[in-house]
């Protein structure tokens, strides 16, 4: 499974134009601008490239969205909110490779006709935007970006814009809200936004590391990055191990690897050499897995999807059988209430009661029929939302209590009656409870603390 | 007020969109960075220099976290306690500063030297626990890193 690094190759000083473009950097945006727009389109295209944000959308696919024929302004936007626990890729990319990324925006601003590119960097990250701004004004000084690049007639600009803490932001038609100066609420869809996007112009949001990708594609060709990998999810993929392991960090690796093979042979093993209870694949939003379940499962949207879970940002999050998993979930959906932007009230209310009933659980002052209320709530959110924050609320606590029912069994009130469990529960006897915790919660479900 | 140099970045930051608004984020920060924290004098300077509703730019800043609404201490102390963090003991840490500060999380120290914050995921996954003070990350910590950390910060 080795393969070359090439999203973050090992060379000292890359982040500096002229070790870039000694290694080759820019190469790729001359071969491109000598190529039609449509035929770069194409390349990505057939190379199979799936977005690396979470949904695994076909790059080349999402392209061919935008309109060729417009009189409108067409924008790329590049999503660097990189807020989804257990994720810290993206910071790879600006800190080690900036320029790939700017190469990478550039060709893809030139296949779409796009003439102004965002880059969407989280506020947080203020270090990495400085070093991103440096690269970029390199790349402008050196004639890659703005007028007529290399001569070529086509014209683009990239300007960095600077988020100031909200997750929901990272979803795509929150980003376009935010970078219009509105409050980063997400749209209803449809539209699309390669329809009606920025200012209603047609609009394409891909992922940092995505477009990362796709001057490794022009480099190797379509046909050779198809073969790295999984045939149908191909290419390198940036894996970020955390929690318990030895050597936390981000691998880039080929897709399709296997979970264990990440977590033995690059992550260094789990620490104390204990076992492994669960796995979050893929950041917090995903199906949370056993640890005897990740056995021959693959890093990749196919071999994720088998076992019950998704790739999401591939950020790995190993937890060791001494893990308080109650205590872990209480925190994610904690997460998810404090970010709900509060547009829709499945969502709103329902990440607050989830919290509020998982904070009883945690404090062993829960009844079993706790569980099942908990599990309404999360079936309530889950599809009845405007974005997909609602639904990554409810997959950790679905996943949990399916998988997990052990954990949260242990945690209930000993005078509690245990014989039915969660089944035993009328449904009659969930919803009053439901209009019980609806009844209470306007003392705690105040505005997210910060 | 801002100073001139900010108004002139804001001037040249709005040749970037095709209209005034997309810069409320920027204008705000160079406002934080100046002020400390976006007060009511902040809001209606902001809305005027970008010709917005006063109160649009209040729904901004009351949208994001990281501007703050009210006066803080000279370095802010982010800690991150979500999952990753929380799995290599950002509780410990948390609990050390609050007993070396004295302070509870959303408190400021009664010198003004301190303000500390409970944070969400900072992307800081494989060098947990972790915590930021302004612009600065402070990886992989444990109780001396950050007794060195605090009495480095004046």
């Amino acid at each position: 499974m080795m393969m070359e690094p090439l999203i973050l190759p090992p060379v000292p000083g890359l982040r500096s134009i002229d070790v870039y473009e000694a290694h080759g950097g820019y190469g790729m945006l001359r071969k491109a601008l000598a190529m039609k727009p449509e035929e770069v389109t194409d390349e990505v295209k057939k190379s199979g490239l799936r977005g690396r944000g979470g949904a695994c959308f076909p790059t080349g696919l999402k392209w061919t969205f935008m309109p060729k024929q417009t009189d409108k302004q067409k924008y790329l936007c590049i999503n660097g909110d990189e807020s989804e626990p257990g994720t810290f890729k993206d910071r790879q990319i600006f800190e080690f490779n900036p320029h790939l990324l700017i190469e990478g925006a550039l060709i893809a601003a030139y296949a779409m006709g796009v003439g102004t590119v965002y880059l969407y960097i989280r506020g947080e990250y203020n270090r990495w935007i400085a070093m991103v701004q440096k690269a970029l004004d390199e790349a402008y000084g050196r004639g890659y970006c703005g007028e007529s690049i290399l001569g070529s007639g086509f014209s683009t600009s990239i300007t960095i814009h600077r988020g100031a803490g909200a997750y929901i932001c990272g979803e795509e038609s929150s980003l376009m809200n935010s970078i219009e100066g509105e409050r980063g609420y997400p749209r209803v869809k449809p539209p699309f936004p390669a329809q009606f996007g920025l200012w209603g112009c047609p609009t394409t949001i891909n992922n940092v590391e995505t477009i990362a990708n796709v001057p490794v594609i022009l480099r190797l060709g379509w046909e050779a990055y198809s073969r790295i990998g999984h045939p149908k999810h191909p290419g390198p993929i940036l894996v970020g191990v955390s929690g318990h392991v030895n050597k936390p960090g981000v691998f880039e690796l080929p897709t399709g690897v296997l979970l264990t093979e990440i977590i033995e042979k690059y992550a260094g093993g789990v620490t104390g050499n204990k076992k492994i209870k669960a796995v979050i694949p893929g950041g917090s939003s995903t199906m949370i897995l056993r640890g005897e379940a990740i056995e021959g499962v693959t890093m990749d949207a196919e071999g994720l999807k088998a076992a019950g879970s998704s790739v999401g940002t591939a950020g790995m999050i190993v937890m060791d059988e001494d893990t308080d998993l109650v205590r872990v979930l209480t925190r994610i959906a904690g997460f998810y209430h404090h970010e709900s932007c509060g547009q829709c009230t499945p969502c709103r209310e329902g990440t607050g009661w989830m919290h509020k009933i998982l904070k009883r659980f945690e404090t062993g002052a829960a009844t079993m029929a706790d569980l099942n209320l908990l599990l309404e709530v999360a079936n309530n959110i889950e599809g009845n939302t405007i974005c997909a924050l609602g639904d990554a609320a409810a997959w950790p606590v679905q996943s949990m209590i399916k998988r997990f029912p052990e954990e949260f069994a242990k945690r209930v009130m000993p005078t509690a009656p245990q014989g039915g469990g969660a089944a035993g529960a009328s449904a009659r006897g969930a919803t009053e409870s439901a209009s019980a915790v609806g009844a209470t919660s306007g003392t705690t479900l105040s505005p997210a603390h910060s | 007020m801002l100073s001139e140099q900010h108004i002139a970045k804001i001037e040249e930051l709005k040749k970037r969109y095709p209209r005034p608004q997309p810069v409320i984020l920027a204008a705000l920060w160079m406002w934080q960075e100046e002020h400390g924290w976006i007060s009511k004098e902040g809001i209606v300077e902001v809305a005027r220099l970008l010709g917005l509703p006063e109160y649009h730019v209040y729904g901004v800043v009351s949208f994001y976290t990281m501007f703050n609404t009210r006066p803080v201490g000279r370095h802010k102390i982010e800690v991150c306690t979500n999952v990753s963090c929380m799995l290599r003991n950002s509780d410990r840490i948390l609990d050390h500063i609050r007993t070396t500060l004295n302070v509870g999380t959303g408190e400021t120290t009664p010198d003004g030297r301190f303000t500390l914050v409970e944070a969400e995921c900072l992307g800081s996954c494989g060098t947990a626990p972790m915590m930021q003070v302004g612009d600065e990350y402070y990886e992989n910590l444990d109780e001396a890193k950050v007794d060195a950390i605090l009495s480095s910060l004046k």
